[in-house]
């Protein structure tokens, strides 16, 4: 090979690389346009000038069947409920629908901030929904029940009346009643960034770093309650053994001044040698219930966790409460398990449960045999 | 109310923590004279010095004349010890089975849209271990198959593109230490003193090492419109399939990026495997876990959490809507509220400082409750956006002192104290407290959570 041809060939190949990062395909081989049918499947987001809302229409009255059947249980009867999730009807009045500012937010006796007293955009509500509720089941709600819902959550909030159908076409008015629409600002100096907002503000806290006499002599304005010491569990156990200090032994009273706190060893053992080792599912009928771990999964798996925890109440009872109240009873459980119910712990409904009845089944005698670990 | 004393339980008050009763008994306390308190200990101390501080001597030469444990060899010192790859995968001593993530008791009400908060006060260094860096869901953690995992790019680009993680990791990729916190940490605070320790004042903040692709790659690669395209959504795959409104001018400058490394390995479930996004100086809601869709578009989104949570009450009953910058911030870990200090004597005050506008210029660190400072020493070169420890030495005489620290970021901004950050934004705000932090460290060596004024 001539030399010449050595120089052509490498001009060359320098020529076609630096040609290569000068276009957009420089990364070949990775990734590929998307289909059209793709898009539609994920591109669900609905924006504050509704694009991207999907053509259709709900009433208030389907609103309030699917509300009862699908909602309810968490966020209460008439949305106000706090028992779950922060309320998310209530605080907002007439007056506020006129002036699109919530007055109620401006009153610090007044307790809690429902979603409507602070929701400015009507597609907030309506996207919310269709991508995320209802809370064990998202994604599945159709476009007319979530027209429905939304409806009735403004029903609710005496901002539809009754009788009301939302829809695509008519929901850019209904933007015009919600009570805290001019309730937003974005004059801060929090964004990253000249797009929104006002580009020029500063920020608004302001202090300088004095180093001598700085300020009066402290005084303390707000320490914990002396019946709040151990509301977080006994912090000796949450604190490492080695080192400069150890946690207090929040299990006991406080040392007092000018006496030395104790530090309990023993009150600072690793939480887990504490435990107690894991019952035996005693009483379980003939093998029929399966172990612990295996029932945990399927209630994983059927999203009965989002609702019922092992032994604390939730939205529903604990499984150890069932199981005691219902020892033995597998087939009423199942039963229940499968067709839902109310009364029996409270006025707040669980729906019926679309799982196998293999599954409830399962899940049935692991409950009538004791709900151990 | 109640009768707390019986069940010592702070009941649920999602905002403020305690209820109306608590916060009367807490503002009824601080009026009858929280202030003499202070006094009265400072004054009690120079009186009864040496009987304050019984506490402990932690290493005394035992009457027989050495300590057993160096008399007496141990079982490791005259054994034989364990095998190589015991555990394929290692995990800490058994000694440190105290140090744990953890909610807090109440806050909420389901553990699928929850929080638990890293446990700060254990803490060294800038780095926080993966399996204890805070966590926040939504609607519950996925470990998901990252064979089936796929990124969508969509919105005003010259075509809409999908992206397997295979390909995503082919890219020129990048690795930062970037801190992450919540918009809400701190936010119980707000009012009054709620939580007592570190680990709930302000364990929604964690830092890693993050490896992925600048977002600006992939647009570019989707040919986006990046002059009409002024915002950009980033959407998670899971149930609640988060999403959150992205600023241009972070993306452009290449800051935002696809993360699907953390600390050396994949992230953690917890944290958004396979794929998520990571926005130095942001809040933590807008590094979109289970990252499945980028839109580009020409107006902010307004979802869920930008219009009905992470907005921020200011006196007068406005919102401050897309607020998103994490301000300059700084607290002490050890010693810290919940602790004991073991003895009189020299100790290293150290913590955590950050910054969402750039680099830890200094820490001030004051034993007098903000009267008198001085510089605490940065333990390594400060990185922009991440966590940076500094230390300080301190000799405690065994009387009463109140720690702080107040950090200063290379913008010049100095982190305020309460009253500056109240009479600017009120106490209602929830988001983005990011007020200097009090300890009041007592004769007993006990380390209480305070609020001075």
């Amino acid at each position: 090979m001539s030399r010449f041809l050595n120089l052509a060939l490498a001009a060359a190949l320098l020529s076609a690389t630096a040609g290569a990062l000068a276009q957009p395909n420089k990364y070949a081989g990775i990734g590929r346009d998307a289909t059209p049918k793709e898009v539609a499947a994920w591109d669900i987001d609905v924006r504050p000038d509704f694009k991207g809302l999907p053509k259709g229409s709900g009433s208030v009255a389907k609103g309030q069947d699917v509300w009862e059947g699908k909602c309810a249980h968490c966020h209460g009867i008439f949305g106000e409920s706090g028992e779950v999730f922060s309320p998310l009807v209530g605080g907002t009045t007439a007056e506020d629908i006129k002036t699109g500012r919530v007055a109620r937010l401006n009153d610090p006796s007044f307790p809690g901030r429902t979603t409507l007293m602070k929701v400015p955009t009507l597609s907030t509500l309506w996207d919310y929904i269709n991508r995320a509720m209802p809370w064990n089941a998202p994604k599945s709600l159709s476009t007319e029940e979530v027209y429905a819902v939304t409806a009735f959550l403004l029903n609710l909030g005496g901002i539809l009346p009754d009788d009301f159908v939302l829809s695509d076409k008519n929901i850019k008015d209904v933007q015009n009643r919600m009570p805290n629409r001019n309730g937003m600002t974005q004059d801060h100096a929090l964004w990253p960034g000249k797009e929104l907002g006002n580009a020029k503000a500063k920020p608004d806290a302001k202090n300088v770093a004095c180093m001598k006499d700085c300020v009066a002599e402290p005084k303390v304005a707000s320490m914990l309650p002396a019946y709040a010491r151990d509301a977080h569990g006994n912090l000796a156990q949450q604190n490492r053994l080695v080192g400069p200090q150890r946690g207090a032994d929040t299990s006991k009273p406080e040392a007092k001044d000018g006496e030395a706190a104790k530090v309990a060893q023993a009150a600072a053992a690793p939480q887990a040698a504490a435990k107690p080792e894991a019952k035996p599912t005693a009483k379980a009928e003939a093998g029929a219930a399966a172990d612990g771990k295996a029932v945990m999964a399927l209630l994983q798996k059927n999203t009965c966790t989002a609702c019922h925890a092992v032994d604390k109440k939730l939205v529903g009872p604990s499984f150890v409460e069932i199981a005691k109240k219902h020892a033995g009873k597998a087939d009423y459980l199942a039963g229940k398990i499968k067709a839902g119910g109310a009364g029996v712990w409270g006025p707040i409904p669980m729906p019926a449960q679309s799982l196998s009845d293999a599954d409830a089944k399962t899940i049935a005698n692991w409950l009538a045999a004791g709900a151990g670990k | 109310m109640q009768d707390q004393s019986v069940s010592g339980r702070v009941i649920k008050a999602p905002e403020n923590f305690l209820d109306k009763g608590g916060i009367q008994t807490v503002l009824s306390e601080a009026k009858q004279g929280r202030r003499s308190f202070i006094r009265n200990a400072f004054a009690a101390a120079a009186a009864g010095a040496g009987s304050a501080m019984a506490l402990a001597q932690g290493n005394p030469i035992p009457t027989e004349g050495g300590d057993p444990n160096i008399i007496n060899l141990p079982a490791h010192s005259t054994g034989l010890g364990q095998g190589v790859a015991t555990e394929g995968y290692g995990m800490p001593s058994k000694f440190e089975s105290n140090v744990q993530r953890r909610p807090s008791p109440g806050l909420t009400q389901t553990t699928q849209a929850s929080v638990s908060f890293a446990p700060l006060q254990s803490l060294f260094g800038m780095v926080t271990p993966s399996g204890l860096h805070f966590e926040r869901h939504h609607q519950g953690w996925w470990d998901i198959d990252p064979s089936k995992h796929r990124l969508m790019i969509n919105g005003l680009v010259k075509s809409a593109k999908v992206f397997t993680m295979d390909e995503i990791m082919r890219l020129p990729a990048v690795s930062r230490f970037h801190f992450i916190e919540c918009g809400a940490n701190t936010g119980m605070e707000w009012g009054n003193v709620a939580v007592p320790t570190v680990q709930y004042t302000h364990g929604m903040i964690s830092c890693s090492e993050f490896t992925g692709v600048p977002l600006i790659t992939l647009l570019e690669l989707a040919g986006a419109d990046l002059k009409k395209g002024k915002f950009v959504l980033a959407e998670g795959a899971d149930g609640s399939s988060m999403t959150r409104t992205i600023p241009m001018d972070l993306i452009k400058s290449g800051e935002v990026f696809i993360a699907y490394g953390q600390n050396g390995e994949m992230l953690r479930p917890e944290q958004g495997y396979p794929l998520r996004l990571v926005v130095p100086g942001v809040q933590g809601v807008s590094w979109v876990k289970y990252l499945r869709r980028i839109e580009v578009g020409d107006m902010p989104y307004a979802a869920k959490d930008e219009a009905v949570h992470y907005i921020d009450l200011m006196p007068g009953g406005l919102h401050r809507q897309y607020t998103s910058i994490q301000e300059c911030k700084s607290v002490v870990t050890t010693p810290s509220g919940g602790q004991v200090l073991l003895d009189k004597g020299f100790y290293q005050i150290t913590g955590l400082a950050w910054s969402g506008r750039g680099k830890i210029k200094h820490v001030d660190v004051s034993v007098d409750g903000g009267r008198n400072w001085r510089r605490a020493r940065l333990a390594h070169e400060a990185m922009s956006k991440a966590l940076t420890r500094f230390n300080m030495e301190w000799i405690w005489d065994g009387k009463p002192a109140i720690i702080q620290s107040r950090a200063t970021d290379d913008t010049g901004y100095v982190q305020p104290n309460y009253t500056q950050l109240r009479a600017q934004r009120g106490t209602r705000s929830i988001y983005h407290n990011n007020a200097i932090q009090s300890w009041l460290v007592q004769e007993n060596g006990e380390v209480k959570n305070v609020q001075v004024s």
